[in-house]
């Protein structure tokens, strides 16, 4: 009777044991992220990992301004919401300083850190220390309407200027048939108008400070930049650009009311896209403008990338999807499921080697090209005290940029003039700096 | 005594008030045609209206997803939980300040209505420190708690308002019969506040229903109602119109739906006591 007590308890014990250990070994992970169709397609395939670890995700997505705010919150206040969280290049430099990332150090074998574009490396590296993984990266560049193009007898280069743009804006511009020559970013923000006018400011020479952290609104360059975008816009944009971002473009470039459209790599396989692009067929790529003598071009850099919050209680199971979903088997089981032009694009060199990879997506050359000429540490011609193409990576950046947005949308919309705009963007960033404490 | 109108003018103001219902309900009718659209259609210039192959694959891909019916439940528990909460608390409280008022019960009033004057992003940091130390973040408890407080005032305020039209006398005759405090609110006032109560229940439901920056910012997972759900739609670099436009659908057909039902209510307690 003991005996087969005993043997009844120790059983229980063992089947307690056995529960509590698989229970450790599994572990659920709360992965934030934003609405983008590779973040989709990540969040899809997902269910292959957890068959495979056993471990479980907990999918937050939100959309980008909302998770921005969600996940800085929460990192700055340690309230450990999130294992994994989906951040950009403006963020990553920040936190990393702060110390609230975990290094990405340590990844699996054949993980071959190495192999990640350099440009985009280094836009997520701190003091020699990578703080996320890049999940796709984007550079911008000019997509255009190859049959337009031709039809005015004109060619485009492979690197134009701002003046090859503004004379193939003039010759495809047919406003009667609603066709514009150029459509670029208009409404107010930091991620929409600002970041373009910041990135086309740097092809002009221009910069946002100097060393000693003065803003260089009042600058010849940020002249120049400011009433060639005005210009383009007025003479040859669709009307009420001043309300077009990212989407609205889209929009009017896949039903071929735009003969161009300089914006992120990343619409490329949009436009090109018979199921949604009425012009899929007749849309060729250049590289991003410059003023013709001045180094750098229009082009940005950004990179989504997975970063892991110092203090989660899961970080070694939060590595491990990490590293799992910034691989590159997970390229090629994308690749498998929905075909190599749905791949996330921008990470890595070998996917730039990969023939298949280059025939599926004919954009694959010219987003490379741009995306290694991007420079964060090194943005304008001129010195500057900062890091970021289209940003400027301080926290006060967010407030600043967007109130600067706010200024360049209103002339466009023509309630303003271009020096008052660029008055206005000067003595707002002065203001703000100062009461922030720069130079720090 | 009612003033004549003539067949002309009530035609014009038919047609008046017509166009603004349309021009009120075109939003969502908008919304609900784009649900069914495909993501090409939805974008389409010029507009396309009813003549479009009509397809449910956006239902489809937003219920394969994400989890529509954890995201209703929460809304339903949170909304409902954080109006009765605040209804037991502000009616007690409305019956005092309407019918033993003191020296200071009028500043009380606009202290409360105070609190909505601060914007909440005000008190965003503090109250998320607040939760992540009591273990509240990403709860349902801790999201029916801050919507009762938010929606606190506006419950007192409105019942306060019903409560003070009813005549004092009627709770006197209750006293004198002997009826205690507490059966005086539950037997006496509660019954004839019904439609005011009725009003402010629905009223708060569909004020925490809606309520996206509380909702938002406090849960992750667990506990995010349909404002969450809404939320994971929206794309700054891709056109989901129509997927985005479904699950608008999905999250406000119930509120919408609960509305329609209990209109009569609705407006039966908004307009209590303005005519006597």
């Amino acid at each position: 009777m003991t005996s087969k007590r005993t043997l009844l308890g120790s059983a229980a014990c063992l089947g307690l044991a056995a529960g509590l250990s698989t229970a450790a070994l599994a572990e659920q992970i709360t992965v934030a992220t934003v609405n983008n169709g590779d973040m989709i397609r990540m969040q899809e395939l997902s269910s292959q990992w957890e068959e495979e670890t056993g471990n479980t995700i907990e999918w937050v997505v939100l959309e980008e301004n909302t998770l921005r705010q969600r996940v800085t919150q929460d990192v700055a206040t340690k309230g450990g919401q999130f294992d994994v969280m989906t951040i950009g290049t403006y963020e990553v430099p920040i936190w990393g300083k702060q110390g609230w990332l975990v290094p990405i150090e340590g990844m699996p074998d054949g993980y071959d850190a190495e192999d990640i574009l350099p440009s985009i490396a280094e836009g997520l590296t701190v003091d020699g220390t990578l703080y996320a993984a890049p999940f796709y990266g984007e550079s911008s560049m000019i997509m255009y309407r190859k049959d337009l193009m031709e039809e005015a007898g004109m060619e485009m280069p492979e690197k134009p200027t701002w003046a090859d743009v503004t004379k193939a804006a003039e010759a495809m511009t047919d406003a009667e048939n609603g066709i514009y020559g150029i459509c670029l970013r208009g409404k107010p923000g930091w991620g929409e108008n600002t970041a373009f006018l910041t990135a086309m400011s740097n092809s002009f020479g221009a910069r946002w400070f100097d060393m000693e952290w003065t803003p260089q609104f009042d600058s010849p360059e940020w002249q120049e930049t400011f009433t060639t975008y005005l210009d383009l816009m007025n003479n040859y944009g669709p009307p009420g650009a001043a309300a077009n971002g990212f989407n609205e473009n889209l929009s009017l470039f896949q039903q071929g009311k735009c003969g161009m459209w300089i914006d992120a790599t990343v619409a490329a396989s949009f436009v090109t896209n018979p199921d949604d692009s009425q012009v899929a067929d007749s849309v060729g790529f250049a590289l991003a403008p410059n003023k013709e003598g001045v180094e750098k071009r229009a082009n940005w850099l950004w990179a989504w990338s997975l970063g892991i919050p110092a203090g989660t209680d899961a970080e070694d199971v939060a590595k491990e999807f990490v590293a799992w979903a910034t691989s590159k088997d997970y390229t090629a089981l994308v690749a498998e499921k929905e075909g190599w032009a749905n791949v996330p694009p921008g990470t890595r060199t070998s996917l730039y080697e990969n023939q298949e990879y280059k025939d599926a997506a004919p954009f694959a050359e010219m987003t490379l090209q741009s995306i290694e000429l991007a420079d964060p540490k090194n943005p304008s011609v001129q010195e500057v005290p900062y890091t970021g193409v289209q940003f400027v990576a301080i926290p006060e950046f967010q407030g600043i940029g967007t109130a600067v947005g706010q200024a360049f949308s209103a002339a466009l919309a023509g309630q303003t003039s271009a020096e008052e705009a660029l008055a206005q963007a000067q003595s707002l960033t002065q203001r703000e700096m100062e009461r922030a404490g720069y130079p720090k | 005594m009612a003033r004549a109108i003539t067949p002309g003018r009530k035609a014009v103001n038919t047609a008046i008030g017509a166009g603004i219902g349309i021009l009120i309900f075109f939003p969502i009718l908008w919304t609900f045609l784009t649900s069914f659209k495909s993501e090409a259609t939805a974008i389409a210039d010029p507009p396309v209206w009813f003549f479009f192959d009509w397809t449910f694959e956006n239902y489809g891909a937003v219920q394969e997803r994400s989890n529509y019916f954890r995201h209703f439940w929460n809304s339903v528990i949170i909304s409902v939980g954080s109006t009765v909460l605040g209804l037991l608390i502000a009616v007690p409280a409305a019956w005092a300040m309407a019918f033993v008022p003191g020296k200071q019960t009028k500043n009380v009033l606009m202290w409360m209505l105070s609190t909505k004057m601060l914007p909440p992003v005000g008190v965003l940091v503090p109250l998320y420190l607040i939760f992540r130390d009591w273990g509240l973040l990403d709860t349902r408890t801790g999201l029916v708690i801050v919507l009762m407080l938010i929606n606190l005032p506006i419950i007192i305020w409105m019942l306060y308002t019903y409560f003070k039209e009813i005549p004092g006398e009627i709770l006197e005759a209750a006293r004198m019969d002997g009826a205690g405090l507490q059966s005086e609110i539950i037997y006496v006032l509660t019954p004839m506040a019904v439609p005011g109560i009725a009003s402010t229940l629905l009223l708060n439901i569909i004020l925490a229903w809606n309520e996206a920056f509380w909702t938002l910012n406090l849960t992750a997972s667990n506990a995010a109602p349909l404002t969450a759900f809404i939320a994971s739609y929206s794309s700054p670099e891709g056109l989901f119109y129509a997927k985005l436009s479904a699950a608008s659908t999905m999250a406000i057909a119930p509120i919408l739906i609960m509305g329609w039902f209990s209109q009569k209510q609705l407006v039966r307690g908004l307009t209590f006591g303005a005519v006597k």
